[in-house]
């Protein structure tokens, strides 16, 4: 039996549109763990993860709709809070 | 200039608020009949809130841009002959059970959220559903157009809508949908965006496409991700609503709890097929069943629970017991199909040795004590020309109409799980405590169940000989029976340039 808890997870397709998430995953969430998969990454965190907008903008270098993940999103694992700035996970 | 664009929360509230109206020519419960009966009890349907929030202009824009990527993909596929580069052709089988107990599931899912768009009185509620049909649509969609590359090249595609409402094993997915189809718009949604999507979907979409794309077959790796970015905002509408229902009205609670009891174990019945699609159709798997069941369901769906805990919603009943079978699952569903592979719309065929090393290695605890020796008993058999395919009908279980295969793994693996019950004097046979429990709480709707033996019993499939059956499948000899030997097989020997005599390629697994 698994003895990890509360794990917020997201899923994205390994390709070239979702690499600055990730990227932006890795900068703003500490401790958070990256599985590669076939086709796939696994990122998830105990807790809450969050996606920056800012972050993403910067690593990119244009302006970025935080909608656009969901052009690569595979799965997610928590309560979902969206706005403008940011895409965030987290169980309470 | 252009007037600045308006932030997410006020162009999401402009678009879901404000839209309905209280009627007045017709009373509201007569515009909105479907939504009270269930006794759910909603007293302000603008606290549903989508976090997502997402516009219908956002929402094409997006999708249309999904599409593009995917059409793209599919061309290319198509172009260079994507289908010489799978791992092996047997593989196809598991596309094949994909295509036809799969995709008429999208699109039964399709009819459901078009009915719930239309039908709950709460316009938020409205557009999501709305949205999602027009998702599920397109997934059975994209299914269909990917998949009919294969079915150039390779049988048992050729009709999948058909088969789905006749074919035995098919009444699997078949009565899980139309039990939701044909209950109450609250209950539908906690069955297919709570229980199934939230809670149990990513067993089906993640290993299985990541498992296409181990196996060379982009094209399905494509659809499946494509589908599955759809998911991610269906699982939050599945989430969403079962809060919603559980914060406007504390009598609401053990409605809902009943609802997720029963259809997690509908669902997790159901994924029974799916476990054999992970475990041994797939020529070398990302990951085993009970692998994926321990992330995808213990872990997440123990973070789940826990945090739905403060609502007072409790684990969904027996899952302890599903946790249990993850060690003998797959191994029980691909026996059978193995023992039925002369009726099976897809080639069965044994694991070979190295897919066996792989299922020792990941279920140390059951796979060399009680099933490799069948395995290996039935190779032999195969080697003498002795092996025969079981000649009699099974027993089907009333609820979730798979033939009784389960065992009583908590106390003897090797004993089947018999369950019946009496009623109007008639006996009726389930494979576990989960699906007597779903009967003997609407004993009136699953006693009308259309079970496929007992309509072959009762002479209205076509014929009592397995052939006339088959003919009323739709299936032709080269559909059915042993992979190796097969059209197929002979096809994709020739392609590789091989004997067609020899065994089928076996891959190692990474
Ligand atoms: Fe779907
Ligand atoms: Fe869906
Ligand atoms: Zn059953």
């Amino acid at each position: 039996m698994s003895n990890k808890k509360n794990t917020a997870f997201i899923i994205v397709q390994d390709n070239e549109d979702a690499r600055p998430i990730i990227e932006a995953i890795e900068q703003d969430n500490d401790g958070v763990i990256v599985q590669y998969q076939p086709g796939m990454v696994r990122m998830e965190r105990a807790g809450s993860l969050i996606v920056k907008r800012e972050t993403v903008e910067e690593l990119i270098g244009r302006e970025w709709d935080i909608q656009e993940m969901h052009l690569v999103l595979i799965s997610i694992a928590g309560n979902v809070d969206e706005d403008d700035d940011k895409f965030e996970l987290s169980w309470n | 200039m252009a007037a600045k664009r308006l932030n997410l929360r006020k162009r999401y509230e402009l678009l879901t608020r404000g839209m309905g109206w209280e009627t007045t020519y017709q009373k509201m419960d007569d515009v909105f009949p479907y939504d009270t009966f269930e006794g759910i009890k909603i007293t302000d349907w603008d606290k549903w809130e989508d976090p997502f929030r997402l516009t219908m202009d956002s929402y094409w824009k997006f999708q249309a841009e999904k599409e593009k990527k995917l059409y793209a993909i599919i061309d290319s596929f198509a172009q260079n002959n994507g289908q010489t580069n799978l791992s092996d052709a047997s593989y196809l089988s598991a596309i094949k059970l994909f295509l036809t107990g799969v995709t008429p599931l999208e699109y039964g899912a399709h009819q459901g959220f078009a009915h719930l768009g239309r039908h709950f009185r709460g316009e938020g509620a409205r557009v999501a559903c709305q949205m999602q049909a027009i998702d599920e649509l397109r997934h059975a969609q994209t299914q269909i157009h990917t998949i009919s590359h294969y079915n150039k090249h390779f049988n048992g595609l050729h009709d999948p809508f058909y088969q789905f409402d006749r074919v035995w094993y098919l009444s699997v997915p078949k009565s899980f949908i139309e039990d939701a189809q044909s209950a109450g718009p609250f209950e539908f949604i906690t069955s297919i965006s709570f229980a199934f999507e939230y809670v149990l979907t990513n067993l089906l979409f993640v290993p299985f496409m990541s498992g296409a794309a181990y196996n060379g077959d982009m094209a399905t790796t494509t659809f499946g991700f494509s589908a599955q970015s759809d998911e991610s905002r269906h699982m939050t509408l599945g989430l969403e609503i079962i809060k919603f229902m559980l914060e406007q009205h504390e009598d609401n609670l053990p409605i809902i709890q009943g609802w997720i009891d029963k259809h997690f174990w509908r669902a997790y019945r159901l994924l029974a097929l799916v476990s054999a699609m992970q475990d041994y159709m797939l020529t070398n798997s990302p990951m085993s069943w009970k692998e994926a069941w321990e992330v995808y369901f213990v872990e997440n769906g123990g973070a789940l629970f826990e945090d739905l805990g403060r609502y007072g919603l409790k684990m969904p009943k027996y899952h302890e017991l599903a946790t249990a079978e993850s060690e003998h699952l797959s191994h029980q569903v691909w026996s059978v199909f193995c023992l039925l592979g002369n009726a099976t719309g897809f080639h069965a065929f044994l694991p070979t040795e190295e897919k066996m090393d792989w299922l020792s290695e990941k279920y140390p605890d059951t796979f060399d004590k009680y099933y490799r020796p069948r395995f290996e008993y039935w190779a032999k058999q195969k080697a003498e020309g002795t092996f025969e395919y079981i000649k009699g009908l099974p027993q089907l279980c009333q609820v979730c109409q798979i033939p009784m295969i389960f065992t009583e793994v908590e106390s003897d693996p090797m004993q089947l799980s018999f369950r019946d019950t009496k009623h109007n004097g008639d006996r009726y046979h389930f494979c576990s405590d989960g699906c007597k429990d779903i009967f003997e709480n609407e004993p009136e709707k699953y006693t009308q169940a259309w079970l496929p033996v007992h309509q072959i019993f009762q002479g209205n499939c076509g014929g009592p000989t397995l052939e006339e059956v088959l003919e009323w499948y739709k299936f032709a000899p080269e559909d059915v029976s042993d992979y190796i030997g097969s059209q197929d097989h002979q096809r994709w020997q020739e392609w590789k340039g091989k004997d067609k005599d020899t065994p089928a390629k076996t891959e190692a697994n990474g």
